[in-house]
């Protein structure tokens, strides 16, 4: 299968590592996987904050980018969760029915990076060796928006050598939400504090998710406690087999 | 415009409240254990519910068709009311619902000496309209009866929660407040001593005290009735043993049928409390010759409700059944407690109601009280799609922050500008990725980024940050690629 793949603008600058996980995985597996270089960023930080206005050219080039895709692989739950709840209703406020059907027809075909190996490609032993202690954060997008359920945690339960341990109050918000990290930085860092703790008292030396703008405040928040505990995204531990162990 | 909502007008933006509010552990504890004691319940209960999403649909279909026609079903409901022997009123504002209130209780209440008394049963809207100010400004004297509401008001306190209003005081600070404003001598800390002391404060008030003020849950239009759900039964006091009722309801509250309080009686106390049902449901209609109030006026309060009629997304807003459900799952309110959102209505629905019943003026800053993570839609019984709703008022901020000059050179506003620039320019988008990996050396401490400047000081005030990696995923790819052509040459 020929796979487009939408990195989303953070991974692209600050998570090459998860990018490269993603190719890795689809390419053992025996696809192709291309990265078309117009692509940049899906709106959601503009239009999550208010600027819909401004969110609306980034719709359209999202569009004019992926429009003839086979199918899109986005490792961020909460890229595809714009997609699917907005995009719709962005094109319908602006009356553009051109762009509306554009839209109808390209989003049955993103899939979030976990919904690409189960729903799509029909996996859950995708090959992968990590023998570590490993926790999962279900971010919010990926548990509320998308519905993802329980597929990351098959895929993990079938990387050999993983030990998966359950997080204590895992569906509570780590506190990142985007723009309110910044805007309400002190409860922000109140429910990063009690994420910590949860992800501290698993015993777990990887935490895992499938947004790496959860992982980076979960991290920031381990790393300033002085945690030795490492995030991963989900990509990256399902690209590691004895090979690269 | 007048203060609609409780203290808004004067109280700080959120980040700044919040701030303060957690900085008082004890609350902060307080506020903890009960939403999670209350959570724990209400999930039991409604595991319970093998139709409960069918229900949630219900619920929210019949208050979609009541608000579309809403004129209809107020002015059935007024007819059915009054044929029943009440009287109804119509407030425009919380000056009018106030001033209707005085009048009313000055003409039962004739002038005593000492100033006329009122006892009240648990309404938020009274706390909207700020009423009990108003009240004592006339000369008139309010006694609040449901526990919470009573500890509040003894405690010269705000109500912290829709559903428990007391919920961020503990048995120990509610004790002292009693010793205080009850003047006992002793007073013992268990549960059942501060509910005996409360029962013989209010008894004497329930038989004495001749007007009644209450809120309302439900407004039927059918029948003209009116309907109060409580645990407690100082609500049904209220309600039966004054000669004159006072009910102020919010125009939202009316329902069609006396068959959708089926609905709504499922999902209000499993919502509410985790109980299968409220231990007091009261309904009346009119008034009935030597039994129960002899008067009975309601009075219906818009408050800039029919302003948010028009529009859809703000339509659904009115929804609301007064839950607190969705405080109670909401991990900012969780932090915070109620009082931080500066407005009666707290949590994930004030932070949408407030700022929509105020026009946006007190209260720009509640729309991103918020981390979007849903939990609030989640449980929400008429599924009122609350972050929507903040996205939605989020952009309505934005949009008038921009018509502003200050709004519109405010550093969030370019750096949104600059952003979008960038991402709709891929090359020039590429060139500020390299240059800011060169760009953040000045900024580095050791392994890290150190203190940011601005509006992203708050990041990296809590939390550590790593430096962007010198290489982009797009930089790989076209390395990659090269690579590729290269070997295949």
């Amino acid at each position: 299968m020929r796979i487009a793949l939408f990195v989303a603008c953070y991974n692209d600058t600050l998570f090459p590592r998860t990018g490269i996980a993603v190719t890795s995985v689809l390419e053992r597996l025996g696809h192709t996987v291309e990265f078309p270089m117009q692509q940049t960023c899906c709106g959601q930080m503009h239009y999550n904050t208010g600027y819909h206005n401004e969110a609306l050219p980034l719709l359209r080039q999202f569009v004019e980018t992926f429009r003839h895709a086979e199918a899109v692989c986005v490792p961020s739950a909460s890229c595809v969760a714009m997609m699917r709840e907005h995009y719709e209703l962005m094109a319908q406020k602006e009356n553009d029915e051109i762009l509306l059907a554009d839209v109808r027809a390209l989003l049955p075909r993103i899939y979030e990076f976990s919904e690409l190996l189960v729903d799509c490609l029909g996996l859950e032993d995708v090959g992968a060796y990590f023998p570590y202690k490993v926790t999962y954060h279900p971010s919010c997008h990926s548990l509320r928006m998308l519905h993802v359920a329980d597929k990351p945690l098959r895929l993990l339960r079938k990387v050999k050598g993983l030990e998966l341990i359950e997080l204590a109050n895992r569906e509570q918000c780590c506190g990142f939400g985007g723009t309110f990290a910044v805007k309400n930085p002190d409860v922000s860092a109140a429910m990063l504090k009690e994420k910590t703790t949860a992800v501290e008292g698993t015993g777990a030396s990887i935490c895992a998710a499938l947004d790496n703008s959860c992982l980076m405040q979960i991290w920031g928040g381990l790393h300033r406690e002085g945690s030795p505990i490492r995030t991963m995204h989900l990509a990256e531990i399902l690209a590691e087999t004895e090979a690269t162990q | 415009m007048s203060v609609r909502v409780g203290k808004t007008a004067t109280a700080p933006a959120f980040p700044v409240a919040a701030k303060k509010a957690m900085q008082d552990d004890q609350l902060r504890r307080n506020v903890h254990h009960a939403t999670s004691v209350i959570r724990g319940k209400r999930e039991l209960r409604v595991a319970e519910m093998p139709d409960w999403q069918r229900l949630r649909d219900a619920g929210h279909a019949i208050k979609d068709h009541t608000l579309l026609y809403l004129d209809h079903y107020l002015e059935m409901f007024e007819r059915n009311c009054e044929r029943a022997g009440g009287k109804v009123h119509w407030a425009r504002d919380a000056d009018e619902a106030n001033a209707i209130a005085i009048q009313l209780i000055q003409r039962y209440g004739g002038t005593e000496a000492g100033g006329i008394e009122a006892i009240k049963v648990k309404t938020m809207t009274s706390d909207e309209v700020q009423m009990n100010p108003a009240l004592e400004a006339a000369g008139i004297h309010p006694y609040e009866t449901d526990l919470a509401d009573m500890i509040v008001q003894m405690g010269e306190d705000q109500p912290s929660h829709i559903v428990v209003p007391a919920l961020h005081k503990n048995r120990h600070q509610i004790r002292e407040i009693f010793i205080k404003k009850m003047e006992l001598d002793s007073l013992g800390d268990q549960p059942a001593d501060l509910a005996d002391a409360a029962r013989v404060y209010l008894r004497e008030k329930f038989l004495r005290v001749k007007i009644g003020i209450s809120g309302a849950n439900y407004a039927i239009a059918e029948t003209g009735a009116v309907c109060v759900v409580e645990s407690e039964g100082n609500g049904r006091m209220c309600l039966t043993m004054p000669d004159v009722l006072i009910t102020l309801i919010g125009i939202e509250k009316v329902i069609p049928t006396f068959r959708d309080l089926d609905t709504f009686l499922q999902l209000l106390p499993r919502s509410a409390t985790g109980e299968r049902m409220n231990p007091y449901n009261s309904l009346w209609t009119g008034v009935h010759p030597g039994d129960g109030p002899q008067a009975f006026h309601v009075i219906l309060l818009d408050n800039g409700r029919t302003e948010l009629l028009e529009n859809e997304r703000e339509r659904e807003t009115l929804d609301c059944i007064r839950c607190g459900a969705c405080l109670n799952a909401c991990p900012v309110y969780r932090e915070t407690g109620g009082h931080a959102y500066g407005s009666i209505y707290s949590g994930p629905i004030g932070a949408i109601l407030s700022p929509q019943l105020q026009s946006m003026e007190h209260s720009r800053s509640l729309p991103y009280a918020s981390s979007l993570c849903g939990a609030c839609y989640e449980v929400c019984p008429v599924k009122i799609n609350i972050p929507e709703t903040l996205i939605h008022l989020r952009g309505r901020v934005v949009r008038e922050n921009q018509e502003t000059f200050l709004g519109s050179i405010a550093p969030e506003n370019l750096g949104m500008q600059l952003a979008a620039h960038l991402f709709t320019h891929p090359d020039e988008y590429e060139m500020a990725q390299s240059l800011a990996a060169i760009g953040q050396k000045p900024l580095m401490r050791g392994d890290l980024i150190g203190p940011l400047p601005g509006l992203l000081g708050g990041w990296t005030k809590f939390r550590d940050l790593a430096p962007i990696p010198s290489q982009s995923f797009r930089d790989w790819w076209k390395s990659r690629e090269k690579q590729q052509h290269k070997e295949a040459r």
